[in-house]
């Protein structure tokens, strides 16, 4: 797998490097316009969040008359509620993430490391059931929840809706399709010898993957954990459909219901927006290797 | 417990150690599953519990939560429900689907709305992503910070992605309406509000996450081609973009079935940045979008959303199917 090693091809021996030197200049103004781009939106969000309502009011968003502090960041963490959204967010991100990597892993080293008889079927219904568009499980798993009865002492629904498990459990089913199939594919290019000697050792099936295979697969459980952590944060759409408090929702979900309450405050929107920016931005900045490597693991095979 | 006696070495290291009656009991049992089943045939009785709980956790969650719900969804859309007592589900044949072709508004702009967004995925943004992935794989100063930046908005939900456009869009205070000297004018456009042309700005937000994705996948799937590949095609004459067009790209095929499946099932997707805008109205109307407004709010009709989400359904499986024709075919027949 040198995907994993260098994920990002930074130099690569050009067969026409002597006169591609000219054309450079080209490439790199037309790059440098994209990039700048690419930018915009990105910098709009940032400076308009940077600057007070009262100011963008008196000199218009497109200036730069008044002053630039972080109150509206402060407004948006406190009186917004953005700390509490970060803080769901976390509980909903961690023990999915870490659910969907114990289960596909389980799944991964069944159908890659022991033949039997249904191995691909099972496979081709997990990496199927990750491809499928959420809206069309929608209305049954909404029922499903709504009509399983659970004690008022687990659930203040009296029902899995409103909970964050309802959320985990199916971000988890959701997710174990796809690192399922990455992780089978990862386990299949080990040797079969190392589980073959563990085998002759005495070592029962759980010691090969617990002891054996898993401790090898730390560079893919690196890239999909990383990924997994950025795909369930970003997911807008199960909270959306199972939590109705707000005071429930994750981060990326809330600032939806944001958008209402700031309809005319697009400062505080704007901080908003930066704040759950920020937590991508920095798995990004420290992780870019890894979630690189996450996302073209599964395309390495097709 | 049996398993130390029925340790995977025993049988065959020392036969003549263990008792007759273990033996026999072990011999038939390794006898009917000949060759083929090899590792399965050595396996504890506790190895297979510990595996059956391996494959039956994951196997159930993705039944119960994925696979019973989807079967649910196609019962549901022959039925008429409010979604409130097991016992109001009713049968209604065919209505909800006939009802949903011939008499509900929405439904075939949003289909055209999901072809329109494919096209222009399809067209525009994987182009362009392929695009900079070419460029960026000379050897070019700064192709690192080219490909963070490109790449940032990857990371980003659709979700935000929307509002970070809207503040972009926005009739009054948005940039792009000041960049066009139109802010504060009549003839200002509100980019996500005016329904000719927030599909547009709505597909333009979205070229701007999808072309990096394509970006990086790319990116991988260059360094993947052999080199010597592209010398040949030098030695023969062969300029920059017929190396690419006649040699480079067929190369990349893996890559290509993956991005051309991506595409598609992105465009089949879309629902967030368009929930966010609008909910999916006026102009944005999207399959997936119809699904949830069926089945959320006041006028529930479960029947209907539960019809929408099996169009949906069928046209995802075309994309789906044909993917894992691709990356199991060889497999199964081997």
């Amino acid at each position: 797998m040198s995907t994993l090693a260098n994920p990002i091809p930074n130099t690569t021996v050009t067969v026409v490097g002597q006169n591609s030197r000219k054309r450079h200049y080209g490439t790199h103004i037309f790059l440098t316009v994209m990039a700048v781009m690419w930018l915009i939106p990105l910098a709009w969000a940032l400076f308009t969040a940077l600057r007070p309502k009262a100011d963008t009011d008196k000199y218009g968003y497109f200036s730069f008359g008044g002053t630039f502090n972080f109150d509206n960041f402060l407004t948006a963490w406190t009186q917004g509620g953005f700390s509490k959204y970060l803080f769901n967010s976390l509980i909903i991100t961690v023990p999915a993430v870490l659910g969907t990597l114990l289960f596909a892993s389980m799944m991964a080293f069944a159908v890659s490391r022991v033949s039997w008889k249904f191995n691909i079927t099972l496979l081709i219904m997990f990496t199927a059931g990750n491809l499928l568009p959420p809206q069309v499980l929608a209305a049954p798993l909404f029922e499903m929840f709504k009509h399983l009865s659970l004690p008022y002492s687990f659930s203040d629904s009296g029902n899995l809706l409103n909970t964050y498990i309802s959320v985990i459990a199916v971000d988890t089913a959701f997710q174990i399709g796809f690192c399922t199939f990455v992780l089978s594919n990862y386990m299949k290019a080990l040797s079969s010898d190392l589980t073959e000697a563990a085998l002759v050792d005495g070592a029962g099936i759980w010691r090969q993957y617990w002891n054996i295979i898993l401790p090898l697969c730390r560079p893919a459980l690196a890239a999909l954990g990383t990924l997994e952590v950025i795909f369930i944060y970003n997911d807008f759409f199960w909270p959306l459909l199972f939590i109705q408090s707000g005071s429930r929702l994750p981060i990326t979900t809330a600032i939806n219901n944001l958008q209402g309450e700031f309809l005319s405050n697009y400062n505080l929107l704007a901080a908003g927006a930066t704040i759950t920016v920020i937590p991508t931005l920095i798995i990004y900045l420290v992780l870019q290797r890894q979630f690189v490597a996450g996302l073209t693991l599964g395309s390495s095979k097709g | 417990m049996s398993t130390t006696a029925e340790k995977p070495a025993a049988p065959d290291s020392e036969p003549g150690a263990a008792g007759p009656t273990a033996a026999g009991k072990r011999q038939p049992s390794t006898g009917r599953r000949p060759g083929k089943t090899g590792k399965v045939r050595r396996l504890t009785r506790r190895d297979r519990l510990v595996l059956a709980i391996m494959v039956g956790l994951p196997t159930l969650i993705q039944l119960l939560l994925v696979w019973l719900p989807t079967l649910f969804s196609i019962g549901l859309s022959f039925t008429r429900w409010n979604g409130l007592d097991l016992k109001d589900i009713k049968p209604a044949g065919t209505d909800n689907y006939s009802f949903v072709f011939k008499d509900y508004p929405p439904f075939w702009p949003a289909v055209q709305h999901n072809i329109l967004w494919l096209v222009f995925l399809a067209l525009i943004a994987t182009p362009l992503g392929l695009l900079l992935a070419v460029l960026l794989d000379q050897k070019i100063r700064g192709s690192k910070i080219y490909q963070s930046i490109f790449f940032t908005p990857v990371m980003l939900s659709l979700a935000l992605i929307g509002i970070i456009w809207q503040l972009f869009y926005n009739r009054d205070s948005g940039l792009l309406n000041y960049l066009l000297g139109t802010a504060g004018k009549p003839q200002a456009v509100d980019w996500f509000g005016d329904s000719n042309v927030n599909i547009w700005a709505a597909m333009v937000a979205a070229t701007w996450r999808h072309a990096g994705y394509v970006m990086i996948l790319y990116l991988a799937g260059l360094k993947g081609v052999d080199p010597s590949l592209k010398e040949a095609a030098a030695i023969d004459g062969a300029n920059a973009v017929q190396t690419f067009f006649r040699v480079v790209f067929p190369a990349m095929r893996p890559v290509n079935i993956v991005i051309v499946v991506i595409t598609i099932i992105e465009s089949l997707r879309a629902f967030d940045i368009v929930y966010v805008i609008n909910r999916g109205t006026n102009g944005l109307e999207l399959l997936s979008a119809l699904v949830i407004q069926n089945l959320v709010g006041e006028g529930q009709v479960i029947g209907v959303g539960s019809a929408l989400a099996v169009i949906l359904l069928v046209i995802s499986l075309i994309p789906i199917v044909f993917y894992l024709i691709r990356t199991f075919g060889k497999e199964s027949k081997a």
